[in-house]
């Protein structure tokens, strides 16, 4: 009987074994996991759960229960130290598992912001549930929090931190926040808004050291100002975890390099989530995708190839950020717009901007359009021409657009 | 304690004790019901938990909220009695709800 062994228990590699079993195979399955908790989602550790509103059972894909009634032994807290695909091993700290197939979802670790310092006792990431669970010990009202780094998992932090009375100041190298992933018009929206809330929030600020003796006291900054404070969250990106996968020799570029099935240069290892760079077939490229949506599809995509069933449908890929009462949500990749359309008033916090090139539709950013975000997935993956008058017109439909498309 | 009555695709059923004020999704999650996806565990940003509401609960359950009907609106196979399962909030009111869920959510 053959058997799987997949490396990382995260969204991907727990998606790889609930869809194995869900399409009948009846080998073994061991799932490795590095944290000591079963697969669980990340997204809300930076939203409702930081905030302490969503219990640490409810982040569970699936209850200890199920792993046992569908024979998937689960290994929590477990490091795996090599690999040896040649010979079929994986070799943990105090043992050895034997495969047919091996499944690589190690994951990414967060961007380690380089300065002094960063190592002191006060300073931050959020990446597990232990490191919510640190973080939100010492987020008392009135505490002091510097965030560093303006992308989602920065600004979501801020939204949560203001929200329980914390002190928030925010601050971002380049010059506008969320600039690796959106477009201008949306970054000011939500630089309005967090200054609105009563954020300090300053653009083109690079750190050059975290202050304290044994504990963190400020942060200072490249042009000498120091900001007192008492937390420092870093959130500058995240590292694809491929170490694993290039010490045997597995093409690597940043990401470990897979093909539309998640099979990686040794046909015998399959890579999923965020430690892969993939094909991303709406847009005729390879690239690295840093969610939710990715880890599920590629964890579909390579249960599928392993069992040799028909491929899985490829989706836009999809995104969302939660800041207050603002639901953003992103479909395509908007990267190399040549227009920018936008739909609605930035002022009424309900509206959509649309990424195009040679006037197909790549991307959108809808702020509490949930219309537009669903319809622009359906646009996205035709590789639509939409009227740009009708786009950013809110009185025409989504779905007249949409059929528009179809004639 | 609400009961809540799962019935997958082929016929089966399925039914679990519920807390009162979890949602549909997160019961049939946390009892590991098949058939409800849930990929954004229920920020209702990716419609895949949908639900059909049996006929005797539907004026019960209510209707959709907007952004649920928005998402819903290009979702597969929705009708009448389509619910997103992580915007139905369960209560003592709801006890013996019937739900069926689609053949794929995707």
């Amino acid at each position: 009987m053959s058997r799987i062994v997949i490396v990382g228990a995260g969204q991907a590699g727990a998606q790889v074994a609930f869809s194995l079993r869900q399409w009948g195979f009846e080998g073994k399955i061991a799932l490795i996991g590095d944290e000591p908790s079963l697969p669980y989602e990340r997204p809300p550790l930076s939203k409702e759960f930081l905030k302490g509103e969503l219990a640490e059972e409810r982040l569970l894909l699936r209850t200890s229960r199920w792993y046992a009634e569908n024979s998937i032994d689960v290994l929590t807290t477990a490091e795996v130290t090599s690999i040896d695909p040649e010979c079929g091993l994986v070799f943990l700290e105090d043992n050895g598992l034997s495969f047919d197939t091996l499944v690589l979802a190690t994951g990414s670790r967060p961007r380690p912001l380089a300065v002094r310092g960063a190592p002191l006792l006060g300073v931050h990431e959020v990446r597990t549930i232990a490191d919510t669970y640190t973080l939100r010990q010492v987020m008392r009202p009135r505490a002091r929090m510097v965030v560093v780094g303006a992308g989602y998992i920065g600004l979501e932090v801020a939204a949560v931190a203001r929200s329980l009375g914390l002190e928030v100041t925010v601050l971002e190298a380049a010059d506008r926040v969320l600039a690796r992933v959106t477009g201008k018009t949306v970054s000011a929206f939500f630089e309005a808004e967090h200054r609105a809330r009563g954020v300090d929030l300053r653009c083109g600020a690079k750190v050059s050291a975290f202050d304290g003796r044994d504990r963190l006291e400020g942060v200072r900054m490249e042009d000498g100002t120091v900001i007192l404070c008492d937390i420092a969250v870093v959130g500058i990106g995240i590292v694809p975890r491929e170490e694993l996968a290039k010490a045997c020799g597995i093409a690597c570029d940043d990401g470990i390099v897979v093909d539309r099935d998640a099979r990686t240069s040794d046909p015998r290892v399959f890579a999923v989530g965020d430690c892969t760079r993939r094909p991303l077939v709406h847009y005729g490229r390879s690239g690295r995708l840093e969610s939710v949506h990715n880890a599920i599809e590629q964890g579909k995509l390579a249960a599928a190839a392993i069992l040799g069933r028909p491929r899985p449908a490829e989706d836009v890929p999809w995104f969302w950020s939660h800041q207050y009462d603002l639901k953003l949500q992103i479909a395509g990749l908007g990267a190399g717009y040549d227009q920018v359309v936008v739909r609605g008033d930035p002022a009424e916090r309900k509206f959509a901007t649309f990424y195009l090139r040679d006037g197909v539709l790549l991307a959108v950013d809808a702020i509490n359009c949930a219309m537009e975000f669903m319809a622009s997935k359906v646009l996205i993956a035709g590789a639509a021409r939409p009227d740009l008058a009708q786009l950013a017109d809110p009185g025409v439909s989504m779905k007249t657009i949409i059929d528009a498309q179809r004639n | 304690m609400p009961k809540v009555t799962f019935t997958d695709h082929g016929g089966s059923e399925r039914t679990v004790d519920a807390d009162c004020g979890e949602s549909v999704m997160q019961a049939a999650r946390r009892n590991d019901v098949p058939g409800i996806d849930a990929d954004c565990g229920g920020n209702c940003a990716c419609a895949t938990c949908h639900v059909y509401i049996d006929d005797a609960w539907l004026a019960k359950v209510g209707g959709r909220n907007e952004t649920e009907e928005s998402m819903l609106a290009f979702a597969p196979n929705v009708t009448d009695h389509s619910r997103l399962s992580c915007q139905i909030r369960l209560s003592d009111e709801l006890d013996g709800l019937r739900v069926t869920t689609p053949e794929s959510q995707s």
